[in-house]
């Protein structure tokens, strides 16, 4: 308040009289938008006319994308029975067994030219990342400090064993996907580039540069891909995109990057130690070849939605200009 | 202390009746009404100790209007908010979440619960406290009482006990109910205003018993003792039985002994009183009935919103659980990445049923979304802002008394924009019960040019609107030319007077130099004009009090309109001075008006006014030795005496009493006769033959022989005296009918004046129909099954004439008394007697008890199930105040009771206008926006956490961060809602005020009607759907950028919830009508605040934990297909909505549409006339008020000018075959 209003203070005290402000008035300057005709025909208008072409150009990034996927869990695992619940007893106890060799080799073929860098992903169905049981059962302190290798609440059941912690702990780290994949095109070996798949992030700050694995899978049941105690966490990449979880019981995850161009109608041999239990639950397995682009990979979806919108508003224009001409006119 | 005296023994002359009374023997056996139940009272006088303990101990005078103590707050307080089912849940649901079978950590269930129950225990406790400091200030009031010895001291009322013996002194209230032993007169009697309990302004008479006389001084009671037995605690104010033992006599004790607490102590130095009833026990507190805890209707049906949420959320939940029972059973054994059953149970396929009960619970918490724990809190605020708004509006601050209104609690805001009926006290609220001589009619010739507050008003409203229709017709312009030119004559004469505002004097408003300065001495009937004011100067009870300072002459009526008939004489120069016994004297300015001269006048005998007499006189001897009556009465009673000769005046007397009727005047005729000595004495002997009889007859006998004198009289003129209506009072009331409101008024007082206040603020009107519902004769009072067939028989043939009636311009106003509606308030009746009020125009009920208002009230509210509000000032509007849907208290003036319990406050009725029109529609409107739009948000946000679930295999797991959750009632969607529910306007206030219609939208409850509700449901539903699956495609299993990276849980969860964001605000965007820089802010700030929390807790240690680490900057801010899916479910979830209101207001608008389309065109300056169309639109057909005063007047001219057309026409044709 400026100073000169010292003289009126006393009587403004006194007396109950509301101070006049716009604010409390109800006055206070405001711009009262109405949806005049013009104005509705516009936003419909505008709205259709941008939409669609953001749709088009989603669909030919969409279109730009190469992508072969290879479903193996069915070809990789030896003819079964006709009975299907004794064929499934049958996987099951072959996918269990350590001791039988699981490779099988795979021949897939490019469609269409696919620029480097080609990623490379396996995808896993009706495997429930999302389950509460599952996402919970995790202890990022554990895996961020070598101090706090007992720190293991939630991880309960894979938490320690015969008392000495287990690193990483929890069921996620547990259950992480261990099949492995060779590519080679013509014999020559197509390298499979596993570094930089995980989020920058997750290697600077959530796991741990000193924290080693330590007890994993030490103990039965053993759930899926062992690492490598010499290597620390940050650095197990495989590890780090397997830590976060998908958000659909059906998903894809980084397997590797190819960084080498393929030819269209190339035949690639991809070797696979087909390890991972999915047999279990009926899952299926993939493996996915593909390129992206600004949108990443291939989504037609998205670009289709758009156009579809955009249609729509401007039949919803039209529509609205029909029914005001008749209303002007009658 | 003489002029006391002198002025005692005066009113004693004149009170016969008290004398006649007292002469009764007492009765020593002791009356039969006083044994048996009901009757078990005993109050030992002066011995308060008595009344300490059992079995003789009564409630002390404190009295409480609090809800909480100390002790009691916290444990009610919560119950009351747990009360509320809502809560109770979220409750339980904070107490579950610290338990393993929580979705999410107990933080984000605890803290917005403490918060939002804090919130409300805090103004609860607030609200208790003022309403504490109320009472106490009260309870501190200073009594004097006997504490020993015959000595008095000062006592705070709160420590009165019964038996207690108070010294009360001249303008103090009583402090509780006492008997009275004696007064500063010698014979007792004292003067009571008893405005705080029944509204009455006159002053009533109270007597002692003869036997307490001496008991006049404080050391009378040293010895002093008696005893009491009488009725127990009741309600009724105007009757006590009870029996009063004093010396070993027993005398009777009648009402007339009574005086009650909160009335008031006038005209008399102080009075000795017993206390027989105190505190809660007291008549006043006894007719208090329990303040009840109001809540709104919109609140109701937004309980009735919350079961059909519980019930979708339990139902969903057993979907869920289910689900999840399925899935434990038979597919989790196979999922081995689970190794289930855990060491909780929680996931035991071996006891699905086990598990699938928790995952109930679990799910009922996950879901909890669904219901908008923020709704109540934010309610609440936002009625505390409205209120804010309310109490600061300059609009409604009366500058005279400095009080603004005040919203006194916060629940109701909303529904004042609902009301359908007002109910209203008249004195004080309608008028300021303060007389103002206007107009005179004297020997057939009207005085008097000032215009009433009614005409003037009238004109101005009608020169308005024949302007606008002037303009608009065209065609017709000379027929309108006509009816113009007629108005305006009437308007010059009024409006004149506007100007020229003489310092006024209080009780006088007349203008007219025939009469004033001595001039009346030039006119032609002067003596008659002599004889008219000295009719004014001397007939009347009043007593004269000088003001020493100015030496000028104030005066104590009995009732006002005596006060200004007093001030009146006064201004003409008949200065009535003094009082004695016998007589009244008068300097009068005559025959010289420069020399006043004081002239004696005996009072021979006074016949007293009495509301069934109606009349009063006085027989009084001149200077000239020549006996006169002198009498003023109402004027049907006055012309029913007049003899042959002196109906002279008759006829124009009653064109001018009928148009002063018209101007809303109170009116009185004058009369006189001349006495010969023989004449009178033969009267006067008979008159004190029947005055000094006893026996039941006497009282018949008294009104007979007064009869026989108050007969061929001769008329000198008649008064007209303004009943001050309150400022703007007609234009208000006409303002609230053209919004469609009904209202009756509900006054203590006779019929006669309600009727004339009535016609003063438009309710009545010349050409209405008047429906009088009254007891014809006192056979009938008296036999209760005849009065009522009588009146069942009056109602049904009432409401058959309204069905009958064919004119659809016709009009009816219902008037009804006191004891009539007694028994048309008895149950089987009630249902006619509402049906035949609701087709009145307007209904005036008179006579009627604080508890019949309280019952009409209730009669109303309950009969029509329609929102009633009633507005009153003092105490005895207390029960209606209450029981209305909402209660208005006039603040401002003396008496606070009625504020008190009331709901809302305004200094004057005028405000109301303002208060529903404006504040009302604005908050019923954006109360009922907001309810809905939470429910929309909540559904829209709540079923997406659902649909994941079926995805995740029932788990209970949720796609968002529990953070992003407690955040989004809490933060991210609720200031924007509350901008919402504070700042909305459709249209502005003046628009508002133009277009009372608009009003209508509340009371039809356009805005939260079922389809409304279940609509903006759907297009939560609608929402959640568009959001979640358009999100969970787009982000399916493929890559979402170019660095080849999928999408997890996290990075879904967050784009899901910026779409959410998104969505929500911009259908807050589209729903609102009226943006200040604030909801800009608001909005904007909403989703600014979503991206800078995400950027802020992305970088926080906790995120670390969560998955969100970095989510925005690292995973999804440089993924273009984050930005495009989030702009493309926006506007596909707000699409519909779009579309709905752009057809809707171009093709089927609502009122406020085309009223925010003319303004916005700016049509109201281009083209007057289309504004001026739909302003007459936006008008309710109604038969009260101005407007419909003007019509039928324009009605009446038109007609009268088609005559004239017609025979213009005629002739001119003739002339033209000619």
């Amino acid at each position: 308040m400026p100073s000169g209003d010292g003289s009126t203070k006393p009587s403004a005290k006194t007396s109950k009289k509301p101070q006049y402000s716009r604010f409390t008035q109800q006055e206070l300057p405001a711009c009262k938008p109405i949806l005049t005709p013009g104005l509705v025909m516009a936003a419909f208008l505008i709205l259709g006319l941008t939409f669609i072409p953001i749709g088009l150009s989603h669909l030919s990034a969409s279109d730009n994308v190469v992508q072969l996927i290879d479903r193996y869990d069915e070809a990789c695992i030896p003819a079964g029975n006709s009975n299907p619940e004794e064929a499934h007893g049958k996987r099951v106890s072959y996918i269990q067994d350590d001791k039988t060799d699981k490779t099988c080799t795979r021949t897939l073929t490019v469609p269409k030219k696919m620029k480097q860098p080609i990623f490379v992903y396996y995808q896993l169905d009706e495997f429930y990342q999302n389950h509460r049981r599952y996402v919970r059962s995790r202890n990022d302190q554990q895996y961020r400090s070598a101090g706090a290798e007992r720190k293991t609440a939630n991880c309960d059941p894979e938490a320690e064993v015969n008392g000495n912690p287990i690193v990483p702990c929890g069921l996620i780290a547990w259950s992480l996907f261990n099949d492995t994949y060779s590519l080679s095109r013509n014999d020559v070996a197509l390298p499979i580039n596993k570094k930089g798949i995980a989020w920058e992030s997750d290697k600077t700050s959530r796991f741990g540069a000193d924290v080693y694995p330590k007890n994993f899978q030490t103990r039965s049941p053993i759930g899926g891909g062992k690492l490598n105690e010499k290597i620390p966490l940050n650095q197990q990449e495989d590890l780090l995109v397997w830590m976060r979880t998908a958000t659909l019981p059906s998903f894809r995850k980084l397997y590797g990057r190819i960084e080498t161009d393929l030819e269209e109608n190339e035949k690639i041999k991809v070797v696979i130690q087909n390890n991972y239990n999915t047999y279990t639950f009926s899952g299926k397995k993939k493996l996915v070849i593909s390129t992206t682009t600004w949108i990443g990979g291939k989504n037609e979806f998205l670009g289709k939605v758009y156009v579809t919108v955009g249609g729509i508003c401007l039949l919803t224009a039209i529509t609205y200009i029909i029914f005001y001409l008749v209303r002007r006119g009658n | 202390m003489t002029g006391r005296r002198i002025r005692a023994k005066v009113r004693r002359s004149h009170l016969y009746t008290f004398a006649c009374h007292r002469s009764h023997p007492p009765q020593e056996d002791g009356s039969q009404d006083t044994q048996g139940p009901g009757y078990s009272r005993i109050v030992c006088c002066n011995q308060p100790h008595v009344h300490t303990q059992k079995p003789n101990k009564y409630c002390t005078n404190y009295i409480s209007t609090t809800k909480y103590n100390i002790l009691t707050f916290l444990p009610k307080a919560i119950f009351e908010q747990f009360r509320r089912v809502a809560n109770l849940y979220f409750l339980l649901a904070a107490v579950l979440s610290l338990t393993p079978v929580s979705p999410f950590g107990p933080l984000s269930m605890i803290a917005p619960l403490a918060f939002v129950v804090g919130l409300s225990m805090a103004k609860e406790a607030l609200e208790d406290w003022r309403r504490f400091i109320q009472d106490m200030k009260v309870n501190l009031r200073k009594a004097g009482v006997h504490k020993q010895d015959g000595v008095f001291g000062l006592k705070p009322w709160m420590k009165l006990c019964v038996g207690d013996i108070v010294k009360v002194e001249k303008d103090q209230f009583f402090p509780a109910d006492l008997l009275l032993l004696s007064s500063s007169y010698e014979d007792g009697i004292c003067y009571v205003e008893t405005m705080n309990l029944d509204g009455e302004t006159n002053l009533k008479v109270k007597r002692a018993l003869e036997t307490t006389l001496p008991l006049d001084s404080d050391p009378t009671f040293r010895e002093f003792s008696a005893t009491i037995r009488c009725e127990d605690p009741n309600p009724s104010l105007y009757t006590f039985v009870g029996k009063f033992e004093y010396n070993g006599k027993v005398y009777p004790l009648d009402p007339s002994q009574i005086l009650l607490r909160d009335s008031k102590l006038r005209n008399t130095a102080y009075v000795y009183g017993v206390v027989i009833f105190t505190g809660h026990d007291s008549k006043v507190m006894q007719n208090a009935t329990k303040s009840p805890s109001k809540r709104s209707r919109i609140e109701k049906q937004m309980d009735k919103i919350i079961y059909i949420l519980f019930n979708i959320l339990v139902f969903i939940s057993i979907i869920s659980s289910a689900g999840f029972l399925v899935k434990t059973k038979h597919d989790l054994p196979k999922w081995w990445y689970l190794q289930v059953p855990d060491s909780k149970g929680l996931f035991d396929p071996g006891k699905p049923l086990k598990s699938g009960f928790y995952h109930l619970i679990t799910a009922l918490m996950l879901y909890g979304y669904l219901i908008p724990i923020s709704l109540y809190v934010s309610i609440e605020i936002v009625k505390v802002l409205q209120a804010l708004f309310i109490n600061q509006d300059i609009h409604m601050y009366d500058d005279e008394t400095g009080t603004p209104a005040q919203a006194r609690t916060s629940n109701l805001n909303e529904e004042l924009g609902q009301v359908d009926t007002i109910l209203s006290d008249k004195t004080g609220t309608l008028t300021c019960n303060q007389m103002d001589f206007l107009k005179c009619s004297i020997a057939g010739t009207a005085y008097g040019t000032r215009a009433s507050d009614v005409e003037l008003a009238a004109a101005k409203q009608m020169v308005m609107d024949l302007d606008g229709q002037g303009q608009s017709g065209m065609g017709e312009k000379s027929g309108h030319d006509f009816v113009d030119s007629e108005i305006q004559l009437e308007t010059v004469v009024t409006s004149k007077d506007d100007d020229d505002l003489k310092p006024s004097i209080k009780g006088f408003s007349f203008e007219d130099d025939r009469l004033m300065n001595g001039n009346w001495l030039k006119e032609p009937d002067k003596d008659d004009i002599l004889l008219f004011f000295r009719i004014l100067g001397v007939c009347h009870t009043a007593i004269p009090e000088q003001n020493e300072e100015t030496g000028t002459f104030t005066y104590e009526a009995e009732s006002p309109d005596e006060g200004a008939f007093l001030v009146a004489a006064r201004e003409f120069g008949f200065e009535f001075c003094k009082r004695t016994q016998s007589s009244v004297f008068v300097r009068e300015r005559y025959p010289l008006f420069q020399e006043p001269t004081e002239r004696e006048y005996k009072v021979l005998n006074l016949l007293d006014f009495t509301s069934k007499r109606k009349r009063m006189s006085v027989i009084i001897r001149d200077e000239n030795d020549q006996i006169l009556l002198l009498c003023k009465g109402a004027d049907s009673i006055i012309f029913d005496r007049l003899h042959s000769d002196g109906k002279m005046y008759e006829e124009a007397t009653t064109k001018h009493l009928n148009e002063y009727g018209e101007a809303g005047l109170r009116t009185l005729a004058l009369a006189y006769k001349k006495l010969d000595e023989a004449e009178y004495s033969a009267w006067n002997e008979e008159f004190m033959k029947a005055k000094t009889s006893f026996g039941a007859d006497r009282e018949a006998n008294l009104e007979r022989v007064s009869d026989m004198m108050e007969r061929d009289l001769i008329l000198v003129g008649a008064t007209a005296v303004e009943d001050k209506l309150q400022n703007g009072v007609p234009q208000c009331i006409d303002k609230l009918a053209q919004a469609g409101l009904k209202i009756w008024v509900l006054t203590g007082d006779k019929m006669e004046t309600a009727i004339n206040i009535g016609f003063a603020c438009s309710l009545l009107r010349q050409g209405m129909k008047q429906i009088c519902i009254a007891l014809k004769n006192d056979e009938l009072v008296q036999d209760n099954k005849k009065a009522k067939e009588d009146i069942l028989m009056q109602i049904t043939k009432a409401t058959e004439m309204i069905t009958e009636e064919k004119d659809p311009h016709a009009a009816f106003a219902l008037i009804i008394d006191g004891k009539t509606l007694t028994y048309a308030l008895e149950d089987d009746m009630k249902h006619q007697f509402l049906n035949l009020a609701v087709h009145c125009a307007s209904v005036i009920c008179c006579r009627v008890s604080p508890r019949q208002k309280a019952l009409v009230t209730r009669l109303v509210k309950e009969g029509t199930g329609k929102i009633t509000l009633a507005i009153g000032d003092g105490a005895n509007d207390v029960g209606m105040i209450q029981e209305a849907d909402i209660g208005v208290g006039i603040s401002g003036c003396e008496g606070m009771q009625a504020v008190m319990a009331s709901d809302f406050a305004i200094a004057e009725f005028q405000f109301l206008e303002r208060l529903l029109v404006v504040h009302g529609h604005w908050c019923y409107k954006r109360i009922a926006q907001m309810i809905c739009y939470f429910f929309y948000k909540n559904i829209a946000f709540g079923l997406t956490i659902f649909y994941f679930e079926v995805f995740a295999g029932f788990s209970g797991q949720s796609v968002y961060d529990d953070w992003y959750m407690l955040l989004f009632n809490v933060v991210l969607t609720s200031l924007p809602v509350i901008s919402l529910g504070v700042f909305e306007q459709d249209v502005d206030s003046e628009v508002c005020l133009q277009f009372p219609a608009l009003y209508q939208q509340g009371p039809k409850n356009l805005f939260f009607d079922w389809p409304r509700i279940f609509g903006w449901m759907g297009n939560g539903f609608y929402t959640s759907l568009i959001i979640f699956f358009l999100n969970i495609i787009i982000y399916y299993d493929q890559a979402f950028r170019a660095g080849g990276q999928t999408a997890d849980m996290t990075a879904v969860g967050t784009a899901m919830m910026t779409c959410v964001i998104w969505a929500v605000n911009c259908q807050i965007a589209l729903t609102m009508c009226h943006f200040t820089w604030i909801q800009h802010f608001l909005i904007l700030g909403s989703i600014a605040t979503w991206y800078l929390f995400l950027l802020i807790y992305g970088e926080m240690h906790y995120a670390l934990q969560v998955n969100a680490y970095r989510v925005l900057r690292e995973v999804l801010a440089p993924a273009p297909i984050y930005w495009s899916s989030t702009i493309l479910v926006t506007v596909v979830c707000n699409i519909p909505y779009l579309v709905h209101i752009s057809f809707q207001r171009s093709f089927n608008p609502l009122d406020h549409h085309v009223i925010q389309e003319i303004k916005y065109y700016n049509k109201h300056i281009e083209d007057g006339r289309m504004w001026r169309r739909e302003r007459s639109k936006a008008r309710e057909k109604t038969k009260i008020g101005f407007t419909a005063r003007v019509e039928a007047k324009i009605r009446q001219v038109r007609g009268k000018l088609q005559r004239k057309y017609s025979v213009m026409s005629s002739s001119s044709s003739v002339a033209q075959q000619t």
